[in-house]
Formats: structure tokens, C-alpha cells, sequence
């Protein structure tokens, strides 16, 4: 029984942010084991994912570390490096492999890698922010570090379902934009809750002595949004590409600016 | 009597015109550079056939309160700014669109 060996052999699971499924397979039970925890409430029983991986799992200290992510396009492939992994990727056959120790770090920026490149194509992003759905509604909360993404997620009020502490997923379809949850943590060390809601409003953060929300021209707006948003290939026309939907994204989604002293008041602004 | 200059945008840009000012990213290491008035107006008319000399006649000294001479040289020390950001080429000579992706491509 071929398939029964290669059950044996080979585990797998799928990971679906954004709606996209991706699946990883690895000869290390214990390794998805560990990826079925990190991904909780991301896994999927998907049976056609869009994009495979093959982890190749290399002994612990194998590969240096403290090295900047490096994201190349070369002869029809990706080539993702980092000094904890190297990965490749054929998008058009959508597959890949990925060589990195047994860690859960390493596959977590190469999902993100993978996910700013296939948004970047649709007009979507990945944005240094929080995010969060109420009344149906989403509302990004951006800045650098430091700037409170984890603090305004820590108060929010019971009725709030927190999407990310760290990294926003925002899509553009035809209906306008919409932010979805993710697995990327931040200092919370919570994976999101796997719901997508349209965007209401983007609040860029500064902590203050009281509570306001003032309202920023399109080129500010722009560009902090460029400022904050997660992309890392050296490539003309993908840059070009993130421009633009920053760009029509601010004539779309109000983008304004947040002061907040870090207690829950603040969350009776957010409605 | 002074060189003809010539000036063209790089291939290796983006730019969108908000609120009357341009924003520009270079696409080569995503610098982003906000241009006011006088920049925006040089950067629209650069396109690398037309001399400087005429944009700043043409674009400048019509639109704001500036003598020639001090629009020129500001002008001047604008595109050379620019040009040290590799967002805009500057030259003597008329620039084609093949000099630009040569230029690029060094």
C-alpha cells in the first residue's frame, strides 16, 4: 500500500491564512506536531492546497543565524534565505522546499515571505499592525514597535474578537477591503482569531495623555502605511505594485491618526 | 554661454501625484521621497527631451515669484539632489529612452 508508506513516511498539514491553503509536509511527525500547536485554529482539512512545501528539517547549529532575510526571483523561482533557512519556490508548479532546523520560527517568516509576494499581486498587504472586528467591522491599529500594537489589543473589551497582535492581513476583492486573522503573533504570543471582516478604518498609533482621533492628508496617510507595511523581495515591479495599493488603498479606507493613553477608554472611540 | 541640461525620471520609480504633491519610491530599495510644488512641477515635465532651462521658464517662473536666475539655480541643485537619490537622470544631451535603461542597468 503505497499511500499507507508514504502516511507513514511523510506527515503532513495544511496552514490557511487569507484563505489561502498552504501545505507542509516533513519526515517528522513531531515537527507538525509542534506546527499543529503553532497553528492552531489554522489548520485546515483542505484536500487542494494552492502551494506545497517540503521541509527538510537540518540538525540543530547546521545553520548560522543572524542574517538579514534575503528574497530573490531567479529563472522562473524564488529563493528565500535567511541565516536559519534557505527555501525555494516555483510559484507557477506550486511547490517548494524549505531547509531549516526544528523550529517554528523559520516556516513562520517563510509563510509571511510567501504571503506578501501573493498579495502584492492582488492589490493587498501584509501591514505591521493590530487588528481587530467589531460589530462586524475591522479596525487596524498600525506602528512601528513600540508604538502600542499590543498594548490597545491587550484592552480591548470583551466584544472585540482580536485578529492579530502583530501583523494585519488585508485583501482587496471586488467588494473593497477586507482584514482577515492570522497566526502571526507578537508580544501576546495569541494566534488570532480565523475570521475576515471588512475594513472599517486604519488608526496609526501614538500613545498620548489623552484620547483622539485626528484625520491625516492621503500622502501622510500613504506614507506611514508604506512605512508600515511587511515586504521583502528586491523587486522593481513588485515594489511598484505596493506602492500602488497603498496608494488606492488611502482613497479607499480611512486613515487616521490614533492618540491613546493605554487604558480601555479608549476603545469607546472604536465603533 | 551655459550647457543645455536634460532631465528624465528613472525607469526604477514609482509616483503618484496626492494632494499636489508627489510621492515618489525608488523600486530599487524602496526609499520613499515626498516632493513639494517646484519639485512635483520639475519632475512632471521631465522627460528628458525638454531643457531645463525651459521647464524652470516654463513651470516656474510662471507659477511662483522667482527671478530666473533664482529659480535656475535652485532647480539646479534640486535635480542634482535628485540625481544623487538615483530617482532622476541627469545629462547634456537629450536623454532617450535607451540611455535611461542603460543608465539603469550599470
Amino acid at each position: 500500500m503505497p499511500d499507507t508508506l508514504a502516511a507513514a513516511t511523510c506527515s503532513q498539514v495544511v496552514i490557511e491564512i487569507g484563505g489561502l491553503p498552504i501545505r507542509l509536509s516533513v519526515d517528522d511527525p513531531a515537527f507538525i506536531e509542534l506546527l499543529n500547536r503553532r497553528y492552531a485554529g489554522f489548520v485546515s482539512n483542505s484536500s487542494q492546497p494552492r502551494f506545497e512545501f517540503r521541509i527538510d528539517l537540518a540538525p540543530p547549529g547546521l545553520i548560522a543565524k543572524d542574517q538579514d532575510v534575503s528574497v530573490r526571483w531567479n529563472s522562473g523561482k524564488w529563493y528565500f534565505d535567511r541565516g536559519d533557512f534557505h527555501a525555494e519556490w516555483d510559484p507557477s508548479a506550486g511547490r517548494g522546499k524549505v531547509r531549516q532546523t526544528a523550529n517554528p520560527y523559520s516556516i513562520d517568516c517563510v509563510l509571511r515571505i510567501v504571503h506578501t509576494l501573493l498579495l502584492a499581486k492582488e492589490g493587498g498587504f501584509l501591514l505591521h499592525a493590530a487588528s481587530a472586528v467589531r460589530s462586524g467591522r475591522a479596525f487596524l491599529f498600525s506602528g512601528v514597535s513600540g508604538a502600542g500594537k499590543t498594548t490597545i489589543a491587550s484592552l480591548a473589551p470583551p466584544d472585540v474578537s482580536l485578529l492579530t497582535d502583530e501583523i494585519s492581513y488585508v485583501v482587496k476583492d471586488s467588494g473593497g477591503y477586507f482584514a482577515f486573522g492570522t497566526p502571526f503573533a507578537g508580544e501576546l504570543a495569541r494566534v488570532g482569531e480565523n475570521l475576515r471582516a471588512p475594513i472599517a478604518d486604519v488608526f496609526l498609533l501614538t500613545q498620548g495623555n489623552d484620547n483622539k482621533i485626528e484625520s491625516l492628508e492621503e500622502k501622510t496617510a500613504a506614507c506611514a502605511l508604506l512605512r508600515n507595511i511587511l515586504f521583502f523581495a528586491e523587486d522593481p515591479g513588485l515594489v511598484n505594485a505596493v506602492f500602488e495599493s497603498a496608494c488606492e488603498f488611502v482613497k479607499r479606507v480611512p486613515v487616521r491618526r490614533l492618540t491613546f493613553r493605554p487604558d480601555a477608554k479608549v476603545w469607546e472611540l472604536i465603533q | 554661454m551655459m550647457e543645455k541640461r536634460y532631465v528624465a525620471r528613472d525607469t526604477y520609480v514609482a509616483s503618484r501625484l496626492m494632494g499636489g504633491e508627489m510621492m515618489v519610491m525608488s523600486t530599487r530599495d524602496s526609499t520613499l521621497f515626498t516632493l513639494n510644488g517646484v519639485a512635483t512641477a520639475i519632475w512632471e515635465a521631465a522627460d528628458g527631451k525638454t531643457p531645463l532651462d525651459e521647464i524652470v521658464a516654463n513651470r516656474i517662473c510662471k507659477e511662483y515669484d522667482v527671478t530666473p536666475e533664482v529659480a535656475m539655480k535652485d532647480a539646479e541643485a534640486l535635480v542634482e539632489q535628485l540625481a544623487g537619490h538615483g530617482i532622476l537622470i541627469v545629462s547634456d544631451q537629450a536623454i532617450l529612452p535607451k540611455a535611461i535603461s542603460r543608465e539603469n542597468s550599470k
